[in-house]
């Protein structure tokens, strides 16, 4: 799992001035999948590319991945779970997150 | 006890961290000692990680900021172990209880703990599984807390979990604090 | 018994046996809002609770009530309190007996939901009394004199009792409550004002006043404010006879022969006390001065308390931007400047934005003020951040 990129400690001298973030979209940068206690997974045969994992996710933390299919990108994903409980063909299962 | 005794304890929202410290301090202020709890100030999600921390002494707590050095630490969820430093300053010496279905050798080698620390490790999701019917781990690491320190009397937190859980959930949740005490080993350290 | 500090405010606010409470939530005030709702919902407490839309709808409405004689309390915070400002001078120049909690929280920009004194420094102008507690106990006490102080026909003037967000909020604590009957034996009964609104009698309130009368007007309330003074030291003596906490307007610590006094308020100085502690140890002599009351602004005690230093160091947690310091440290220094003997004045900021204050910070700023005073180190308009990357 990549590091959070950025300086959590700026200097006075560090910061732009009124501490604008002049950088768009940086909270991209944070990781907010080490939250999770559950994850989803998709069965890639039962997944009919119907988009709808995609469309619910609160967090655009599914992925559309080769084959029209979808996938999901735990380093955002917070295991809320909707995607599963929306999936038409029930192709998605949340699984907790064990200790490994 | 010695001056002052400082615990951490690590969790993540939603999984009662802030409320355990809270419990533990009021049962020791029901015996007479003071105590302090507070949570890592600020706004708490459902799963981001969060830090809550009781102090304990016989005497009149008068320092107010935040603990840097505790004596203990108490982790929740191991799942948190490997994205915060849960050991960060903890004392040489000082007792870590981590709730986990490993052996303890495991969780020492996996996460590099220090040789010189005692670590005490106790299923406590299976325990309130079993008990609760949900995963919430809060008032069985009360039961490990009590085990590794004696600071209060398992009767006292008891007590004080039934007032704070009335009713069935309360008699559910003494279950819980119990069997933790009782299955809550230990490694290393002093003995 | 154990209880949270903001637990513990509300408690009082409802042993005061408060008329009306109209208040808006914002962090860190909101379990004293919660609280007392509750109490008002399950019949604890027979209040009219008014959910405001807005901060400024709150103060409007707890002025509207206190006008018509009803007890009344309200809590807020940073910009909950800023968005209160213009109505402060009006609820302190209306002589109304309102009772605030405000859970110093730091004044935007950033967002930051974490305490600092910044937002009741930028309102210290108003004309209310402010106090400042150090935890849950003198909370709970200080809130409670509180109404017997706004509401004595000497002072009637609202009472600000600042209290630092979550580190005097949200800490749970040991603290000894009083009960109902011990609190109505000790607060005046309630009695609504000679010139309270009312049909019946009907009386006009801050009307257009021209710049011949304004001055005069402005007297009057500073007057009252700066007179209340001797009415908080009775009460404080009275509630110490009866409750056995003595609360003074200046508390000292360690000050006996002290060289060097650390002065500040709030919540810090309980990290304070283990610095002088352990600066003590050291051979130093230090001592702390803690101010609890703020506004009327203590001259005397100040004096007194400031006899024979060397040096003192005031600590703010907030800066007054681009004026002379931090707001207590310029004001201090102002105070002490009469003084036949005056000792050197050094400010230093720290706790901005709830960031946290620890013994270190308190014994590091101790030794700059011995090193201003060796002659070794000059500190550039004798204030300085204490906690600052630069």
């Amino acid at each position: 799992m990549n590091e959070f990129k950025r300086t959590p400690k700026p200097r006075v001298s560090e910061l732009p001035i009124a501490a604008i973030i002049p950088e768009p979209g940086n909270s991209k940068y944070y990781f907010t999948g080490d939250w999770r206690s559950v994850r989803p997974v998709i069965n890639k045969d039962k997944c009919t590319g119907c988009s709808l994992c995609w469309v619910y996710c609160p967090d655009t933390a599914i992925i559309k991945v080769e084959g029209g299919k979808y996938d999901v990108d735990l380093n955002y994903c917070k295991g809320c779970g909707i995607c599963a409980e929306e999936c038409p063909v029930k192709a998605i299962t949340m699984v907790e997150e064990g200790e490994d | 006890m010695k001056e002052m005794f400082e615990v951490r304890w690590h969790g993540r929202g939603g999984q009662g961290a802030v409320t355990a410290a809270e419990l533990s301090v009021y049962a020791a202020i029901e015996e007479g000692k003071y105590a302090q709890a507070f949570p890592s100030f600020g706004p708490e999600r459902r799963g981001a990680p969060v830090v809550a921390f009781s102090r304990f002494s016989d005497k009149p707590i008068l320092i107010r900021s935040d603990i840097y050095n505790p004596d203990m630490i108490i982790v929740l969820d191991p799942t948190l172990i490997k994205n915060v430093n849960v050991m960060e300053g903890l004392k040489a010496n000082g007792i870590a209880i981590v709730n986990t279905s490993k052996p303890a050798e495991d969780i020492i080698k996996r996460y590099n703990f220090p040789g010189n620390i005692k670590l005490g490790v106790v299923n406590a999701t299976r325990i309130a599984m079993d008990i609760l019917r949900m995963p919430i781990v809060n008032t069985a690491m009360l039961g490990s807390f009590v085990k590794a320190t004696g600071i209060v009397n398992l009767e006292t937190i008891i007590n004080v979990v039934k007032r704070r859980f009335r009713g069935a959930a309360g008699e559910k949740n003494a279950e819980a604090v119990r069997r933790a005490y009782n299955e809550t080993v230990f490694v290393g350290g002093d003995g | 018994m154990g209880m949270e500090c903001a637990a513990a405010a509300a408690l009082a606010a409802k042993l005061a046996m408060v008329d009306v409470i109209a208040a808006y939530p914002i962090t860190p005030q909101t379990h004293i809002a919660e609280t007392l709702s509750e109490y008002v919902a399950n019949g604890e407490l027979d209040a009219e609770y008014i959910n405001a839309e807005s901060e400024h709808s709150a103060i409007s409405a707890c002025i509207g009530a206190a006008a018509t004689g009803a007890r009344v309390f309200t809590a807020t915070c940073g910009q909950g309190l800023a968005l209160m400002h213009e109505l402060l001078p009006i609820a302190a120049g209306w002589r109304l007996p309102i009772v605030m909690v405000n859970t110093n929280r730091s004044l935007s920009p950033n967002l930051n939901i974490w305490g600092d004194q910044s937002d009741s420094m930028a309102s210290r102008d108003c004309g209310w009394i402010q106090f400042f507690a150090e935890n849950a106990q003198e909370l709970f006490d200080l809130v409670i004199m509180a109404f017997r102080i706004a509401e004595d026909e000497r002072v009637q003037l609202p009472v600000m009792v600042n209290a630092k967000g979550f580190y005097c909020t949200h800490v749970i604590e040991p603290l000894i409550i009083l009960d109902q009957e011990e609190v109505e034996k000790f607060l005046p009964p309630k009695k609504i004002q000679k010139y309270a609104l009312n049909p019946n009698n009907p009386t006009t309130w801050g009307c257009v006043a021209f710049p011949d009368v304004q001055t005069e007007i402005r007297k009057q309330w500073d007057d009252a404010l700066r007179n209340s003074i001797k009415v908080i030291r009775e009460v404080f003596k009275e509630y110490g006879s009866l409750f056995g906490r003595n609360y003074d307007i200046i508390e000292t610590y360690r000050m006996e022969d002290a060289e060097v006094g650390l002065l500040l308020m709030g919540y810090a100085c309980g990290t304070c006390r283990v610095a002088v502690d352990t600066l003590r140890e050291e051979g130093e002599k230090v001592g702390m001065i803690k101010l609890r009351v703020f506004r009327p602004f203590p001259f005397d005690d100040l004096a007194a308390a400031s006899k024979n230093l060397k040096a003192i160091g005031v600590f703010d947690e907030a800066i007054s931007v681009g004026g002379v310091g931090g707001p207590l440290f310029g004001e201090v220094r102002s105070a002490l400047y009469s003084l036949e003997r005056r000792p050197k004045v050094l400010g230093f900021i720290q706790g901005i934005g709830g960031r946290d204050i620890k013994v270190d910070d308190f014994i590091r700023a101790y030794y700059e003020i011995k090193s201003v005073l060796s002659g070794e180190k000059r500190i550039e308009n004798d204030f300085m951040f204490l906690q600052v990357r630069e």
